[in-house]
């Protein structure tokens, strides 16, 4: 494997020292999925990187011009297996601004709720993998990387008792959403946001008072706010160098104007100010659940009859492109429908995607362990990457 | 010695008491790594072993049996003779270390004139099996984490050389039984600022010399998968394994030797050992505390923290210690 050669080198100040070529990836203990970094080094230094993406290609995009409207979002969702809501979110979105269907407000909200919790499930993922990168599986980073998936079981129970499912959910219907909350869900639901609000100050605690932490995060991988608007990175990554944009302020979609809500931004741009700004959404997205459960109002959960057929959904001839505020930034789906029950074409713009997009430009410089850290610190999710 | 050994020649006698020690080390290594399972379970919310026999309690057993039914792979581009030998250099020092150390008064293989420094000395050694391991691989994870190694050890072996002489100078002796003697009345821990501050550097240094997170860059299993041993499997694996931990043991025993007084204890003197034991132990959870609540720190800042702070520290405290030794009249 260790013939191809790199084709892209980002060269940083080259000391003529003698060069090695190493894969890391696409089997790799931190690659997060199936990333391959073709990495060049000169000694622990990284002098450059060729990212290597393409390994989970399924034909995300084709496939959805053979499927129905109604089919394609429990689809959706398996491009971001982590934040398996924020795709069908998108996918809907798009389909319903094509057919101009109005949502009615009770499945607005719940559709926020489920998309908030998705992203704190999504961020409690990130957090211990992150550190299960930079403390290692025998060391700390597993002890935090355990505290965080017990949380997101927490998280995940709830989906389960709303949905049935566990990881994929096909909650989201063109025209509103598939189920209504069960009896009891709305007070688990609030325990287990003031639980996960309260273990977060521990993460907190557990991690910011621990100079090795700050040694790890701080001034590493800095992303400056001109190459963050460059190249086009957005959500955490885009708020921690210093842009505070986010769609569900900048663009409100499904009724994000009633919320009272913060957007987080840090200036820094490096490791630790995207960690801060995550760490900051995590309250954040606690908080709008908690004001959506409070504020439910009652009303049919679908402005669409229930389906009798799988074809039953037609959207007319138009096309849009909708995009939301996933857990790793902006989720995009462009929808050209034809009047069929089913798209004429359909495009993912996967906000991991975009995100590794700026892995060439930080990475040189630093040292092998920064690579991991600074990976972990963009979360990707390769289902996204590659579609 | 007791008498019934008396009338054996010394070689049968120092024969018997190695394989003993040796097979004990094996042992008791297995079970440390149960303990250290347990400890770190608890830590992280979960059980941890539970399954083999009671509350786990056989599965060092059942690992070891596993490791030893796996098939050996060597890799067809590895330096052979290198790579076979690595494990066997990396686990002689490390088993060697426990021959100098006195479980109880008078119970060890051999109480050297100059125990700690051959404590020192032959733990250090341990590199050189680990860089063979590393480079006969051709692996080029295990080269970068041979390389790491050998700036690693080196950088903390002095550190750690110069904590373990700070109870050498407040004892006045080189030998192991005596510097554990001399604590009879005070542990050396409770020997003021001098005692707590030596502990601690101690312990930051063994942790580091036995590249232990927050310090194990060498297996950095998030960078370099699993480091120098990535090509080893099966027994091979196991003696790397097995040196590792042997020599945190033996660094744990050397920690309550030199500043918890060893087997200074309440109740009768035949309880020394169990009490060397305990405080070897706690050591020892120590040093796993630390290993399972900290992120691992990058090489250039380990390597900082031990050139730029700890080594001027330790010898900071060492000159203070003399001159300490001097002022109070303790010197011999």
């Amino acid at each position: 494997m260790s013939t191809v050669a790199p084709t892209k080198t980002v060269e940083f100040e080259y000391s003529g020292g003698e060069r090695l070529t190493m894969n890391m990836g696409p089997q790799h203990p931190s690659a997060h999925g199936v990333f391959r970094a073709i990495l060049t080094l000169e000694g622990e230094d990284v002098v450059g990187v060729d990212a290597v993406i393409g390994y989970l290609h399924r034909c995300h995009e084709k496939l959805s011009e053979t499927l129905t409207y109604a089919q394609y979002p429990s689809i959706a969702s398996k491009t971001d297996y982590v934040a398996a809501m924020t795709s069908e979110f998108a996918y809907v979105l798009a389909a319903e601004k094509i057919a101009k269907i109005e949502v009615p407000k009770r499945a607005q909200y719940l559709r926020v709720i489920c998309a908030e919790l998705q992203r704190v499930a999504s961020h409690l993922l990130w957090l211990g993998t992150w550190c299960l990168d930079m403390g290692g599986a025998l060391g700390g980073g597993a002890t935090i990387f355990l505290y965080c998936i017990r949380e997101r079981e927490l998280v995940l129970d709830l989906f389960e008792s709303l949905v049935g499912a566990r990881l994929l959910y096909g909650f989201y219907q063109v025209g509103g959403t598939r189920y209504d909350i069960p009896p009891g869900w709305a007070e688990t639901c609030r325990e287990t946001v003031d639980l996960i609000d309260r273990r977060i100050d521990e993460y907190e605690r557990m991690l910011e008072e621990n100079p090795f932490f700050l040694a790890r995060a701080k001034g590493v991988g800095l992303i400056s706010r001109e190459l963050a608007e460059d190249v086009g990175i957005s959500g955490p990554l885009l708020r921690g160098s210093g842009v505070a944009c986010d769609l569900r302020r900048a663009e409100p979609y499904s009724s994000y104007e009633d919320f009272d809500f913060r957007v987080p931004v840090e200036t820094a741009g490096d490791c630790f100010a995207r960690y801060r700004v995550r760490m900051v959404e995590f309250r954040e997205s606690l908080k709008i659940v908690r004001q959506a459960l409070d504020r439910l109002p009652e009303g049919p959960i679908s402005s669409r009859p229930g389906l009798k057929s799988v074809a039953q959904v037609r959207v007319p001839k138009g096309e849009y492109y909708a995009r939301v505020e996933g857990a790793r930034g902006e989720v995009g789906c462009y929808l050209i429908a034809d009047g069929s029950a089913k798209p004429y074409r359909m495009k993912w713009r996967g906000a991991s995607f975009s995100n590794l997009a700026v892995l060439p430009h930080i990475i040189p410089g630093h040292k092998v362990a920064d690579v991991v850290a600074i990976m972990g610190s963009v979360d990707p999710v390769f289902g996204e990457v590659d579609r | 010695m007791p008498a019934a050994f008396a009338d054996m020649p010394a070689w049968l006698v120092a024969a018997i008491a190695s394989f003993i020690l040796l097979n004990g080390i094996a042992l008791g290594v297995a079970y440390v790594t149960l303990l250290e399972r347990k400890f770190a379970a608890r830590m992280q919310s979960r059980i941890g072993p539970y399954r083999v026999g009671p509350h786990g309690l056989l599965q060092p057993i059942a690992d070891a049996i596993k490791l030893m039914m796996k098939e050996d792979v060597v890799p067809t581009a590895a330096d052979k003779p290198v790579y076979n030998l690595a494990p066997i250099v990396f686990l002689i020092p490390c088993m060697l270390i426990f021959a100098t150390i006195p479980f109880a008064p008078g119970l060890g293989v051999a109480d050297l004139n100059i125990g700690i420094l051959f404590f020192l000395a032959v733990s250090s050694m341990e590199i050189v099996g680990l860089f063979m391991a590393g480079w006969g691989s051709n692996n080029k994870y295990a080269l970068l984490s041979a390389m790491r190694a050998v700036n690693q050890i080196i950088s903390y072996d002095l550190p750690f050389v110069f904590a373990s002489l700070v109870p050498v100078l407040l004892a006045g002796s080189l030998r192991l039984g005596e510097i554990a003697a001399a604590q009879a009345g005070l542990w050396f821990i409770a020997y003021p600022v001098i005692g707590q501050l030596g502990f601690i550097f101690f312990i930051l240094s063994t942790v580091a010399a036995e590249n232990r997170a927050p310090f194990d860059i060498l297996e950095a299993e998030s960078e370099l998968v699993a480091g120098f041993r990535v090509e080893y499997s099966g027994m091979k694996f196991a003696l790397i394994q097995l040196g590792e931990y042997a020599h945190v043991v033996a660094s744990s025993f050397l920690g309550a030797l030199l500043f918890l007084g060893a087997w200074s204890g309440p109740g009768p003197e035949w309880l020394g050992a169990i009490w060397f034991l305990i405080k070897a132990m706690l050591v020892f959870l120590l040093v796993t505390w630390v290993r399972w609540s900290f992120v691992r720190i990058r090489v250039d800042q380990i390597l900082a923290l031990s050139w730029k702070a700890l080594m001027p520290a330790t010898l900071v405290l060492l000159l203070l210690t003399a001159v300490v030794v001097v002022w109070t009249g303790n010197g011999r």
